[in-house]
């Protein structure tokens, strides 16, 4: 091993694919949302939107699930990176939520943007705190 | 350990052979974002035109000059330095990334969006209205290599870097996802740049 490394490799814990399915329902929140924007301020055709909304929410569930069934994982670290991290996207979305409120947007159509940034708000928070919490020392946590 | 190299402070600033204890979030650097913010709520909230003017380009400029620079210029240098001065440059560099970008990025976009439905640049018959859709698929593909890809493996970076021996070979591994989408993004940035002097010259 070359003496410029910072340590030995470790071997990696194999783990269930939550950040594609989180970072898969962020991309189809992001299509739904491009949707939903170009036809402002005109009503954007829901179907669409709202399949794609239903998509990102089963992945979203999806992801939850196989989490939940993981044994050996960092939770504390994992809980305290998404705590964060979810503070800091809901404010985002808050903020695009104003934006839309703003620009009177309702009815239905705010109902699915409401739900796509909902998804946008914990997809990213999870994606985050599962990439860094896979990597923790368990005997840490 | 044989084959440990700890990261060390520069001269001065901590005891030599030290290992710098990484801040993650620069917690000082959390009330300038919180009166961008604010600035970026007043802008969309009163409508004013150079508010929301001043947020779009700032932002803009800001993040497709950063996203160009890292890619281009610091990545390939950063390439080319031991794994040490690599992830020793990239413990000062990356906790600034984290607070600076979503903050740039915000500015432009929701300032952006706000402008262009006030020009009337969003109605179907506006002749920007296919460079907008445009625009926002490239953010699209933006927003989803940020997020998705990049910004989780920056935190793991800092976070691995964080530990009593870091792991080089998993650090590289994260690293390399910089490396990879480097292409995307430098692409979808020069998008950018052709879409919006697009509109702005109509």
């Amino acid at each position: 091993m070359s003496d410029t490394t910072l340590s030995a490799p470790d071997v990696d814990r194999p783990y269930p694919p939550v950040a594609w399915l989180t970072s898969l329902a962020l991309g189809f929140v992001v299509v739904g949302g491009i949707i939903m924007a170009s036809y402002a301020p005109r009503q954007a055709p829901l179907k669409l939107a709202t399949a794609l909304l239903v998509a990102a929410l089963v992945l979203m569930a999806t992801a939850v699930v196989t989490l939940a069934r993981i044994r050996q994982f960092a939770w504390k670290r994992f809980a305290v990176i998404f705590k964060w991290a979810l503070l800091a996207y809901a404010i985002e979305s808050a903020m695009i939520e104003f934006a839309f409120v703003k620009d009177h947007m309702h009815g239905a159509s705010l109902v699915i943007v409401t739900l796509m940034l909902a998804v946008f708000a914990t997809s990213v928070p999870v994606t985050i705190a599962f990439t860094t919490a896979r990597y923790a020392d368990l005997e840490d946590d | 350990m044989s084959g440990t190299a700890h990261l060390t402070a520069p001269a001065g600033a901590e005891p030599a052979g030290e290992r710098v204890k990484i801040q993650i979030i620069p917690v000082r650097g959390l009330p300038v974002v919180a009166l961008v913010m604010a600035f970026v709520v007043f802008a969309i909230a009163s409508n004013n035109k150079w508010a929301l003017m001043f947020c779009h380009v700032v932002g803009g400029g800001l993040w497709t000059g950063i996203d160009l620079f890292v890619g281009l210029v610091l990545g390939p240098i950063l390439g080319r330095l031991s794994i040490p001065a690599r992830a020793e440059f990239s413990a000062r560099f990356m906790p600034k990334m984290v607070i600076i970008m979503p903050t740039v990025v915000t500015m432009n976009l929701a300032a952006g969006f706000q402008m262009a439905r006030e020009l009337g640049n969003l109605t179907a018959s506006s002749p920007n209205h296919a460079w907008l859709i445009a625009s926002f698929c490239v953010v699209g593909v933006m927003v989803i290599v940020a997020l998705g890809i990049l910004e989780p493996a920056n935190i793991a970076v800092l976070s691995e870097m964080n530990k009593k021996v870091p792991n080089g070979e998993r650090i590289h591994r994260l690293m390399n996802r910089f490396i990879y989408t480097a292409g995307i993004l430098g692409a979808m940035q020069i998008a950018t740049l052709v879409i919006m002097t697009r509109v702005a010259s109509r």
